[in-house]
């Protein structure tokens, strides 16, 4: 047990050191460029990871990249240009909210589009039942006419 | 020997399931009865042989069978016992034999409990669930079997995989398959109807139990998700948007939708045709989800396998299945009539609005999932679509949907009177308003939507709350009248009410991640460090031997000025057998909120990486689920006494109607 528990040890020294999202030596001393740079982070994707943003992931690329992301903030560089720098090094794939282009045009419209569509079926719905069910064709006019007639003789 | 008799039984798990699937539904349409007959003892055979084949599965796990592959790939002999049991659907072939097992349940309840439903629906019903289970099951027996034997056996397995050794995956995987597969019912439900070409009230109120134990085992499997997701990250990140996570929320979405379509349904016979669709389209997305998540077509971190044969089998269940069943709706719908009418403001139209929203942003959810793989395969272009487009179509969706919440449940049925449910509400309204205009000038500059969310969470709940109220209060009632109308509400209402409760308390939980604060800092041994109103400081740091793990355990105490309110232990856990490493955050629950901490390495002056949160009210997200999904149990609970139509209810004792679920 005690020469387990000795290796065990060891073997936590060897394993690799925990990587992190964003680590205390990455952090800018000032907190309102430090916050520009997590909202930038937020916004980019890990490209070797899945669907994490590079701000959450512990991946030696999104450490990179947030370096990176802070050397240009420091050197006072706007956020438009720290992002298109990016786009044109990694291309759209590292934009967790995709462009507005023609390729993403469905992904844009369709939800709306979807919410249009919907309101307008049930509209039509709604009118072509009123229509139903509200006029009666003249034949069946005179049939109920007949109907209370027997019924109810005048 | 035990390995082999559960993949014999798996086999005649097939050949029972054939027998349910064909011969009542030859009975059903010859009007044999005996034929139709055949259903309900198939199913429970069914059910009996899939539940001996999992058995033998946990056996094999419990005992360490090295020679079988299943258990030699994801298991280890020191793994504690839950971790061996869980394991078992911790990988492809287990979880695929959950799915199946859970499935022919279903079919087993109905078998047992649908004695009150018309033979001929009861008959159709169980042979389009024994369909199901065929194609699942020939899938797994053909592709994915979980008993094939390895030679040489192993040593020792190559266990679990470390993400996946918590107590989380003992509970998410299973509840969430209640709800996914749940839906299977409601779909079968919704065929039968359809070959039959005869739909009422009366289908409804057999199907709804069905519906809504689906619905609440959804929603507390995906909350639970979420929860495990929070405290194993590191950082405390609970929704991704992750394609996995959509692949259980599309479902969720239209089985919400469902829910409450068929509450129309039942009371006023109307939107017969858009709830078979919705039940149709509900279970679509459950098989869709299967798709993605096994097929591995989607690269992310629940792909624990990734084969393409498995792929296409998948794909052409899903094709069969959705093809099938929309072929049969274009075909059948028609012939379904209309029923009763309805002004636009009404409950009726309140329900409809609520459908239109869930409906969209179900498919906003879809588009935004398969784009970058459609756009992929087309142009060969890549792209991202994340939390960012999610959150503002999406999220914008279901705040909209929020605010009518209150409206419709005030509204009268077929015709509703605008203006008193805005007298009603003007409290609720003021409140929230009041609120959120306070929150941003007290926040002065911070997220927008904070604020906003708040507000608009009060609203519902004290909405929810005044809807209650209104229909026990009325001026000059004596608090004696009060609770003889409490207690004569049905429960549905009160299951209703407290499900929209749980709706805007999980919002209230959303809204204040705005106001929460952050702190990331190497911090030296008894350096307090300031997040929210608390102090944190890190006492000591050691190693901790677990049975199959060593942790590096940061001892922390917290503090409101100098009184001590809780202690944590961070850790950083290492895997010998994978020589992997996972963090294990400390969390304090004080009152709703948490302080979450999460410890990284440590240098060589002895200080360590910390990362503290201070996240107010963060409970209230999954404590929210868990209303929403109380609600729905207490409504279930209503219905249970109706169920299984008056005839059976008058001749048996209320013990045995009440187990009529």
């Amino acid at each position: 047990m005690k020469y387990l528990r000795l290796g065990l040890v060891l073997m936590s020294l060897l394993a690799a050191p925990l990587a992190w999202a964003v680590q205390p030596d990455e952090v800018l001393a000032d907190p309102a460029l430090e916050a520009r740079a997590r909202e930038l982070s937020a916004e980019l994707r890990c490209m070797v990871c899945q669907n994490q943003s590079i701000d959450d992931s512990d991946a030696t690329l999104a450490h990179d990249i947030r370096v990176l992301i802070r050397q240009r903030i420091v050197k006072g560089d706007d956020n438009t240009a720290i992002r298109d720098f990016l786009v044109s090094r990694y291309g759209d794939f590292i934009l967790l909210k995709p462009p507005f282009k023609p390729e993403t045009l469905l992904l844009w419209v369709g939800t709306p589009l979807a919410l249009a569509l919907g309101a307008l079926a049930i509209a039509r719905a709604r009118s072509r039942r009123h229509v139903a069910s509200a006029s009666l064709t003249a034949e069946e006019e005179a049939k109920i006419a007949a109907l209370a007639d027997n019924e109810f003789p005048r | 020997m035990i390995v082999e008799i559960g993949h014999y039984a798996l086999t005649l798990a097939l050949a029972l399931a054939l027998i349910q699937a064909i011969v009542p539904l030859w009975g059903a349409s010859t009007r044999d009865a005996s034929l139709s007959g055949v259903a309900a003892p198939a199913a429970l055979g069914q059910f009996a042989m899939v539940a001996l084949s999992f058995g033998a599965l946990v056996y094999a796990h419990l005992a360490s069978d090295f020679s079988v592959v299943n258990v030699a790939e994801n298991s280890h002999s020191a793994m504690p016992t839950i971790y061996k049991i869980s394991g078992v659907w911790g990988n492809h072939e287990g979880s695929m034999l959950l799915w199946v097992l859970i499935l022919a349940a279903f079919g087993a309840l109905v078998a047992l409990f649908g004695r009150g439903l018309p033979p001929t629906l009861r008959a159709n019903v169980l042979a389009v669930q024994g369909l199901i289970s065929i194609a699942f099951l020939l899938f797994i027996l053909a592709t994915s079997n979980p008993f094939e034997r390895l030679d040489p056996a192993p040593f020792e397995g190559r266990d679990l995989n470390p993400v996946l050794q918590d107590f989380g995956l003992a509970i998410h995987p299973p509840m969430l398959y209640m709800g996914y597969v749940g839906f299977s019912i409601v779909f079968s439900f919704a065929a039968a109807a359809l070959i039959e070409g005869r739909i009422d009230a009366a289908w409804a109120r057999f199907v709804r139990p069905f519906a809504l134990v689906a619905w609440c085992f959804l929603t507390l499997g995906i909350a639970m998700g979420s929860y495990w997701a929070y405290y194993t990250l590191g950082w405390g990140g609970f929704w991704f948007w992750d394609p996995v996570e959509n692949a259980s929320l599309m479902p969720w979405l239209a089985g919400t939708a469902f829910v409450h379509s068929v509450a129309v349904m039942e009371k006023r016979d109307a939107l017969k045709v858009w709830t078979i669709f919705l039940a149709i389209l509900a279970f679509s997305f459950s098989l869709l989800g299967t798709f993605l998540v096994r097929s591995g077509v989607l690269t992310s971190v629940h792909a624990f396998a990734s084969d393409p044969r498995r792929g296409i089998f998948i794909l052409a269940i899903l094709a069969l299945f959705i093809g099938g069943s929309f072929a049969l709706f274009s075909l059948r719908a028609p012939m379904l009539r209309q029923g009763g009418i309805f002004a636009p403001i009404s409950r009726e139209g309140a329900l409809v609005l609520n459908n239109l929203f869930l409906t969209t942003t179900c498919a906003g959810v879809f588009l935004g999932t398969l784009y970058p793989l459609a756009l992929e395969e087309i142009t060969g272009e890549k792209i991202t679509v994340g939390a960012p487009f999610f959150n503002l179509t999406c999220g914008a969706l279901l705040l909209i949907l929020c605010f009518v919440i209150p409206i419709g449940q005030s509204l009268a049925w077929k015709r509703g009177d605008l203006l008193g449910v805005a007298q009603r509400l003007t409290l609720a309204g003021a409140i929230g308003l009041a609120s959120a205009v306070a929150l941003a000038a007290l926040e002065n500059g911070g997220p927008v939507l904070a604020p906003i969310g708040a507000g608009l969470a009060l609203y519902v709940i004290i909405g929810s709350l005044s809807e209650i109220a209104a229909r026990l209060w009325r001026p000059g009632t004596s608090p004696g009248a009060m609770l003889s109308r409490a207690r004569g509400l049905p429960l549905s209402a009160w299951g209703s009410a407290l499900a929209h409760i749980g709706v805007g308390v999980t919002l209230l939980g959303l809204a204040a991640t705005g106001f929460g604060s952050e702190v990331i800092a190497s911090t030296r041994i008894g350096e307090p460090r300031h997040v929210g109103p608390y102090d944190v400081t890190i006492d000591s740091v050691q190693p901790r031997v677990g049975p199959n793990y060593l942790d590096l355990v940061a001892h922390a105490t917290i503090r409101s000025g100098d009184t001590i309110v809780a202690t944590i232990e961070p850790a950083k856990r290492t895997f010998a057998s994978r020589s992997t490493t996972t963090s294990q955050a400390g969390i304090a629950t004080l009152w709703f909120g948490q302080i979450y901490a999460a410890i990284g390495d440590q240098s060589a002056n002895g200080a360590i990486a910390v990362r503290l949160y201070w996240k107010p009210l963060v409970t209230l997200i999954w404590l929210g689920a868990c209303l929403m999904a109380f609600g729905g149990a207490l409504s279930l609970a209503d219905r249970r006494l109706r169920f299984g139509v008056p005839v059976r209810g008058r001749a048996r004792a209320p013990a045995g109607a009440a187990t009529a679920g």
